[in-house]
């Protein structure tokens, strides 16, 4: 029960990108068309997962033995920077296939605050590893729905008559938000 | 541009692991003095956010004893009591508390009983509803001018601490139903869990 | 255009003003270069949250754009990306108990978002892009611009939303709550503000493109 009001307030209620603002930069710039939306997601809930699971064991048998937790930030961002690049470098060499369809989107991810953010949320709203790993995962699957629908949503965009000044960027920001008004709908479901 | 023509240090393994080390080193330098210096303002800063909240809730009072945590019905949770005296003499307790049925789960208040039972005074610590929801909850219900909504005086005993629209006495906050509910959750919480530890509580002289 | 009095010789004075002024509104890192999107839009709920932000990013600017100015030439090439982040994130860490120490409200609520501050592209964009190419001088007016800007950006929005989403500016009532569309101040209200918002900038910056 417990689990499921973790998974359900991570997607929906509290949709990472929607409700939170975490990780806008790729809502913004990947969403233009479905294909790399769908890559992008993968890359993040991959990274999203395992920085999770690092940031807490450092944070558990490190940080919080030593009375160290203020070094948080500067720990989680380093650990997240080395653990984009080795999954890099350890992608190149065992699966070559998924680095071809995630590799690109890996560089951009040390920057993507959401994988910072659920880290430090992680820790804050005080979950064990395993509460910590599914609340990554949903956040993950939070971040893939908001982008695939907004990726979707754009591709059509494309082809309506956007009046002039609203063109690009602008029209982009106020179909999200139209689209965080529909996922306000479920606020109050967990 | 200005650009600057000085030779750069080649990226020898040497280097590079002198380089990384002298900036983390000194990062990690800065950052244990920088604590220092700013750890004995935020305790201070949270103790005295805690005491300001009690001060405001509780009949006037001239000590506060030893906090005590008691488990909720759950036994998951903990409230937090903080008894308070005047003279010696038991005048109320502030009661740290929680609901999650708030509109977006967590509501945490400080509610004040008074040494007859009765809610003398509360304050939202932490929510995460609408924005400006906080202030509005902070006069709503300690509005002394309409008895319909104000819990100042009351208690779950005399009245129904239910709001009107599900068959209690307490008017709820207009459009903020659900909030409102878990408002009075969260403080019929601390009020059974006071009764039933009432004279361990008020026991209490902290001597 | 009228230039301020700056240290320096006349002909660089028009240059260190080019380099302060550029982030108001022709490189301004929100409306026009779209970076730090997310504190942009989770901390705006009110102007002072907005302020508060936009000066503690400011810091973090200036700071680390200082000192990676400073020791550009002593760090290699390959390591300089792990350095600026680790220069960043201590400016970010010490912004963080300061305010949790002095502000202990503004960091309530302006929350996770501070620590992000380490993610924000601008920071890290500024230190790669500039501050690791410049002299101290021009690199600490640059981050001074560009977080200045990030902060007008800031207030900007924050202002506009409370005053739509509550009557209010800075805490100080405008007109009675009953009028105001709560909607501004929620999570769509952010998206739909800055959207226009931008709208507007590019209008600005296309009429003066014209001249």
């Amino acid at each position: 029960m417990n689990y499921f009001v973790i998974i359900l307030g991570a997607i929906l209620v509290n949709n990472i990108v929607l409700m939170q603002f975490l990780g806008i930069c790729p809502f913004l710039g990947v969403s233009k068309r479905l294909s790399t939306a769908v890559g992008m997601t993968g890359a993040v809930a991959f990274v999203m997962v395992l920085a999770t699971i690092a940031t807490y064991l450092i944070q558990v048998f490190i940080l919080n033995p030593l009375g160290l937790a203020f070094l948080q930030t500067i720990a989680f961002i380093l650990v997240i920077a080395s653990l984009v690049q080795l999954v890099e470098i350890i992608l190149k060499k065992v699966s070559p296939a998924l680095y071809q369809a995630l590799g690109i989107f890996l560089p951009l991810i040390t920057t993507n605050c959401a994988i910072l953010g659920v880290a430090i949320l992680t820790i804050q709203k005080e979950f064990n590893l395993v509460e910590g790993v599914i609340f990554a995962a949903s956040n993950a699957v939070g971040f893939g729905l908001a982008l695939t629908i907004f990726a979707g949503i754009r591709e059509h965009l494309d082809m309506q008559n956007v009046p002039k000044g609203l063109k690009g960027t602008p029209i982009a920001l106020i179909t999200a938000g139209i689209l965080a008004m529909a996922f306000m709908g479920f606020s109050g479901l967990v | 541009m200005e650009e600057d023509n000085m030779a750069k240090r080649e990226s020898t393994f040497l280097n590079m692991f002198l380089a990384l080390f002298a900036v983390t080193f000194i990062a990690a330098f800065t950052l244990g003095f920088v604590y220092e210096l700013t750890k004995d303002a935020i305790d201070n800063s949270k103790i005295k956010a805690q005491n300001e909240a009690i001060s405001k809730i509780l009949p006037e009072f001239d000590r506060l004893g030893d906090p005590l945590k008691v488990p909720d019905e759950s036994g998951s949770d903990t409230l937090e009591f903080f008894p308070a005296y005047k003279n010696d003499k038991f005048v109320g307790v502030a009661v740290k508390t929680f609901s999650k049925k708030g509109f977006s789960g967590f509501i945490s208040i400080m509610a004040g009983i008074d040494n007859s039972g009765n809610f003398s005074g509360y304050q939202v610590l932490e929510h995460a509803e609408t924005p400006g929801l906080g202030s509005k909850m902070e006069s709503w219900f300690s509005n002394t001018e309409k008895s319909g909504q104000c819990i100042i005086g009351k208690n779950p005993g005399s009245h129904q601490f239910v709001v009107t629209k599900d068959g209690g006495d307490i008017d709820a906050i207009t459009a903020s139903t659900i909030s409102s509910r878990a408002f009075l959750d969260a403080l019929v919480k601390a009020y059974n869990v006071y009764k039933e530890k009432e004279n361990e509580i008020s026991g209490i002289t902290g001597e | 255009m009228k230039s301020p009095v700056l240290p320096g010789n006349n002909l660089d004075v028009m240059d260190h003003w080019k380099n302060f002024s550029k982030g108001f509104i022709k490189e301004n890192p929100v409306f026009v270069l779209l970076l730090g999107m997310c504190p942009t839009l989770g901390v705006t709920s009110s102007a002072i949250n907005g302020l508060g932000m936009g000066l503690a990013t400011t810091f973090v600017l200036l700071m680390s754009n200082i000192v990676v100015s400073l020791i550009k030439n002593l760090i290699p090439d390959k390591v300089r990306i792990p350095s600026f982040i680790v220069i960043i994130a201590t400016f970010v860490t010490v912004v963080q108990l300061i305010m949790e120490a002095y502000v202990p409200a503004l960091y309530e609520s302006l929350g996770l978002f501070i620590p992000l501050i380490v993610v924000n592209c601008i920071v890290l964009g500024r230190a790669e892009a500039f501050a690791s190419k410049n002299k101290i001088f021009s690199s600490a007016l640059d981050g001074l611009g560009i977080g200045l800007g990030f902060c007008f950006a800031l207030v900007l929005l924050g202002g506009i939303r409370e005053l739509l989403g509550s009557g209010k500016i800075f805490d100080i009532t405008v007109y009675p709550e009953s009028y105001v569309t709560l909607l501004f101040v929620l999570a769509p209200g952010a998206f739909i503000v800055l959207g226009y918002l931008i709208a507007v900038i590019n209008l600005i910056n296309k009429e003066k493109g014209k001249k």
